[in-house]
């Protein structure tokens, strides 16, 4: 039988892996020449060759890579509701409580603003103009839907088994998935992605999972918020405090220490102050210590009481919604990581990876926010995810490059930035070691609608001794956004001053500032815009 | 060309310009200083106070030079007359984008209801309010500009140009239109930045991208707007791309008469104007009404009352544009000319302020930096905005042959436009590159919302000569419509699907 299967009379007669090796010599060849390591890596007894925990931006990306390239694979992605009972289909935060319905939702404030410019420009209507919450939640939660079906269409399309369950490691290569009804399953795989992203952050204080709404709730919720609190000073806090505002609403954001950490602060306190000037009242150096609902409804009535950072003073307020923004946590604390032995940072919960996203168990791989000491950004992810299916599956090396990545704040007045902040530029670099060039610009389109003057502003920042290469990138402007992505491609090629310099601008475009830029911060010379 | 700047410079010791004048220049006179009398001698005169002529006379003033700007605007046939700043300022990209700007807020307060806004019924538009809000701005433009020559000690005069010999000068009109009734009763974009009242019902005549932009934005102000052309929209430019533009005007309301020309404008007794065409492809006539037609066919550089031959300046007499070197120098070595005016050079007034700068710097300063003309990135201003750097398709199959191009491309949706239920179809993205690795990319081609903002950048990556894999390794800013440009994947050849879909 043996002999008919393998044509060889001797022994010994050796199988890898289902995989007819030889005998003595041809497995010492094989072992020589590298097969008989790699045959013992490709494990076929197991369900998939991937299961990816976690059905968001960089778990879908390498999800349907890795079945692009052949291989088995399954997603287990599974929302727990919020405290408030919310939950949504698949895609993650992005598509269903992140980018998605933030800059619809922002586009819906920025029409607001629109609306009041356009009466500049000689539109006549109606003096009354009003906002309907429900019917923007609606129309914002249609697309929603539409997305999450087209990422369900998709993984079906690449033959990716898509499981609504939650996932839990039991043992080695074994994981236990639950479902709504409790009913569990249990599958195996050579390999794992961990992709589960991260939630809203509570405070821990009296009402704040009772009463208090998170972004996880915010974008579907299906009444209007109202009066609102926002706590925190996150871009998360600022960009819904920003929407809230620009719909019309009576929005105060409660600050513990700086606004938009992290990012250059500079930039992050003009970003404020534009809010302040247009309507978002501020409360520095204040925390909630208790939630109190008065009146149920929808919505409701909440009492706030708040202590400052600095002394022994409280405050009260009356609001009808708080929303936090405190800052989220990584999902990995329920997950059985510790049956394994995956590692966590066990005060934030995040995975620390090496270069190629492996964690110190080597079959478990982790993408996306979860990450230690990445960006938490979703194109981030789903390159990082991408580019991780094809080093394991691909015979790909190309590393995820976490450097120069470019991203944008959409608040009322969207902030871009690429590169280093002022602050840690000067860490790294010391200040005499820079050239800072910065200017107000005036978009052509605000002058006409009688907009603030020396408000937008851009900055970017140069190391002297690298023959001015760009190392920041900072703009604060309509469509941030746009102008900030070629600039972070050029950055990428080794933008410089004097590249900068010499390319000619679109005119009249708010990019073109950048190749115009003549005045350095050192000089202290007066950057106001006056004429062309 | 309106824009019309020439430097006449000379250098070396006691190397001056003089400037004569003339009895009927009284102002001028007045204000004459320290010369004999009626003549006065620069370093540097500027003729044209328009984009390039303005940084340019700055630039050397800073500089230490003694100058002079020259500006006069010989009225449009209507009568339609400015203030200093040139084409751009006061005719040209300021009023034409904020004009632009009400079409678009008009799509806007469309698009407001979607997003919850309401809005009362009718929404009308008010040209006078508008216009008025325009002219002021470009008002305090014009008197910007003179206190900026005066703060620079740059001496300004309103007056004709017109050279005596190649020293001396003593003090420039649009399309010549050889049709019945056009002058007398057509406008051109000199005019319809000034109209007081609404164009109403519009004959636009032409395919320049002046014509398709002022197409765009009256049709977006609720006008019924009719675009002729005799051949193809937006010569020059990526043929592809320029028949997406004018599909999504057609999808947006303007009228398309293609192949068509002008022969006759009548006013009839209502005041309406009765226009004539011929139909170059059946060879009919046709007959229709309107209340203005707008000529766009074309712009001609302000030269001929300057007498340039007395100064024995050599012009292309086919376009009548002044000759240039690499210099900015015309055939006469101390007269330089940049700008529309120059021929073969990109109309553009980004590109006209760098040459004046760069120019005054070689004459005046230490520098010897001259304009690299390549790779200048422009956007044109249709409803739906198309920015370009580079190469068209066309061009980058002739320069390298069509085995060696590779060309990626995607037709993307703006999240903005699904929960308004915007049309897409349009909004298109094509990168050509060279097909050998690294693959440099030759040229970039968006259309799409911001289409300015999104190519200023990408323009930066071109100059510093960005590969195909550079650019695919930049990480998008999610979600906006330039991170399309850092996804595209597919290459015409493969011959796949190229519409993006999903997240």
């Amino acid at each position: 039988m043996l002999s008919e299967i393998t044509n060889q009379r001797t022994v010994p007669n050796i199988f890898v892996n289902k995989v007819h090796m030889g005998g003595c010599d041809r497995t010492f060849q094989a072992h020589q020449s590298g097969l008989l390591q790699k045959l013992l890596q490709e494990d076929s007894t197991y369900d998939y060759d991937l299961i990816v925990i976690g059905g968001g931006s960089g778990g879908l990306a390498c999800a349907q890579e890795a079945a692009i390239l052949g291989k088995k694979v399954m997603v287990l992605d599974f929302v727990v509701p919020s405290p408030q009972g919310t939950s949504w289909g698949l895609g993650g935060t992005c598509v269903n409580v992140g980018c998605v319905p933030k800059k619809l939702m922002h586009q819906a404030a920025l029409l607001g603003q629109a609306l009041n410019d356009s009466r500049k420009f000689g539109w006549e209507y109606g003096q009354q103009v009003k906002h309907n919450w429900e019917t923007m939640t609606e129309a914002i939660q249609n697309h929603i839907s539409s997305l999450n079906w087209g990422h369900r269409l998709s993984l079906r399309e690449k033959s990716v088994d898509y499981v609504n369950s939650y996932g839990e490691f039991v043992e080695h290569h074994r994981i236990k998935a639950t479902n709504r009804k409790g009913q569990e399953t249990s599958y195996t795989a050579a390999k794992f992605v961990i992709a589960t992203g991260e939630r809203p952050r509570y405070l821990g204080i009296q009402g704040d999972k009772e009463y208090c709404i998170t972004s996880d709730d915010l974008f579907s919720l299906p009444y209007c918020p109202g009066k609102t609190l926002v706590v925190g000073a996150s871009y998360v806090a600022l960009e819904c405090a920003g929407v809230l505002t620009g719909l019309g609403l009576d929005v105060t954001v409660m600050v513990r220490s700086v606004l938009l950490r992290g990012f250059d602060q500079e930039m992050a306190e003009r970003v404020g102050s534009y809010m302040e000037q247009h309507g978002v009242k501020f409360l520095r150096k204040f925390i909630p210590v208790m939630v109190q609902q008065l009146e149920k409804g929808s919505p409701g009535k909440l009492k706030v009481v708040a202590k400052s950072t600095e002394g022994p003073e409280t405050i009260e307020g009356v609001y009808n919604t708080v929303l936090l923004a405190i800052g989220r946590d990584s999902c990995t604390r329920k997950m059985g990581l510790d049956k394994i032995g995956v590692k966590i940072n066990k005060k934030t919960g995040k995975i620390p990876v090496n270069d190629v996203e492996q964690t110190n168990v080597p079959y478990v791989y982790a993408v996306g926010d979860i990450l230690e000491g990445k960006l938490e950004l979703t194109p981030v992810a789903i390159q990082a995810g991408k580019l991780l299916a094809r080093r394991l599956f691909g015979g790909c090396l190309e590393k995820c490059d976490y450097v120069n990545v470019p991203t944008t704040v959409f608040t009322p007045l969207e902030y871009g930035c690429c590169g280093l902040s002022e602050e840690k530029a000067i860490e790294m670099y010391k200040k005499e070691n820079l050239e800072v060039y910065h200017t107000f610009f005036w978009p052509l389109e605000w002058t006409v609608a009688g907009r603030d003057n020396n408000t937008c502003y851009a900055k970017i920042i140069c190391n002297k001794f690298d023959n001015y290469r760009v190392i920041g990138f900072h703009v604060l402007g309509p469509n941030a956004g746009e102008v900030t992505q070629g600039f972070a491609a050029a950055m990428k090629c080794g933008l410089t001053k004097q590249l900068l310099d010499d390319t000619i601008g679109i005119h009249p475009t708010c990019g073109e500032v950048f190749t115009t830029l003549e005045i350095t911060k050192s000089s202290g010379l007066d950057i106001t815009q006056k004429g062309c | 060309m309106a824009v019309m700047a020439m430097a006449a410079a000379l250098r070396g010791p006691g190397g001056r310009f003089r400037w004569r004048t003339q009895a009927t220049a009284g102002g001028v006179r007045g204000s004459a200083r320290g010369a004999a009398a009626g003549r006065q001698d620069y370093n540097l005169l500027v003729i044209g106070g328009g984009s390039g002529g303005l940084a340019c006379a700055k630039e050397a003033a800073q500089l230490g030079m003694k100058v002079a700007v020259v500006d006069y605007v010989e009225p449009s046939p209507r009568g339609t007359r400015w203030g200093l700043g040139g084409t751009c300022v006061n005719v040209g990209c300021i009023p034409k984008k904020l004009i632009h700007q009400a079409a678009l807020l008009g799509g806007m307060i469309r698009d407001a209801p979607h997003y919850g806004w309401d809005v009362a019924q009718p929404v009308l538009h008010d040209w006078r309010k508008m216009a008025e809000a325009v002219q002021n701005y470009v008002k305090s433009l014009n008197w910007g500009h003179r206190v900026q020559l005066q703060d620079r000690k740059v001496k300004y005069f309103n007056i004709k140009a017109s050279f005596v010999n190649e020293h001396t000068i003593c003090g420039v009109t649009k399309g010549g239109k050889e049709i019945e009734g056009a002058l007398e009763y057509g406008i051109t974009s000199d005019d319809i930045f000034w109209l007081k009242e609404s164009p109403g019902k519009t004959l636009v005549v032409g395919a320049s991208y002046v014509a398709l932009e002022c197409a765009g934005f009256l049709t977006g102000l609720g006008l019924d707007t009719t675009v002729m052309m005799r051949s193809i929209p937006l010569r020059g430019f990526d043929q592809q791309m320029s028949s997406l533009v004018t599909a999504y005007m057609a999808s947006q309301g303007t009228r398309f008469l293609k192949h068509c020309t002008p022969s006759r404008v009548q006013k009839l007794p209502d005041g309406q104007l009765q226009v004539t065409w011929e139909d170059l492809t059946s060879g009919k006539e046709n007959m229709g009404t309107f209340s203005t037609v707008l000529w766009a066919i074309g712009r001609i550089p302000e030269t001929r009352s300057l007498n340039l031959e007395n100064a024995g300046i050599n012009t292309n007499p086919n376009s009548q544009k002044i000759l240039v070197d690499a210099q900015e120098a015309t055939s006469v070595p101390h007269i330089y000319a940049i700008g529309d005016v120059a021929e073969g050079r990109p109309e553009l007034t980004p590109t006209a302020i760098m040459a004046g700068k760069l120019l005054a710097r070689r004459l005046y300063g230490q520098s010897l930096d001259v304009m690299d003309y390549s790779n200048v990135p422009t956007t044109v201003f249709t409803p739906l905005e198309y920015g370009c750097v580079g190469l068209s398709e066309e061009e980058a199959m002739a320069r390298h042959g069509e085995e060696h191009v590779e060309v990626y491309h995607a037709y993307y949706k703006p999240l903005e436009f699904t929960v308004a239920e915007r049309d897409a179809s349009q909004c298109y993205i094509k990168m050509v590159c060279l097909r050998k690795p690294p693959q440099l990319v030759l040229g970039l081609h968006f259309l799409g919302p911001n289409a300015g903002e999104v190519t200023q950048g990408f323009a930066l990556g071109i100059k510093c000569g960005a590969s195909y894999e550079q650019v695919m390794r930049t990480v998008g800013i999610h979600p906006t419509c330039a991170e399309e440009v850092a996804k595209l994947r597919i290459s015409k050849r493969s011959g796949l699907d190229p519409t993006v879909t999903g997240c």
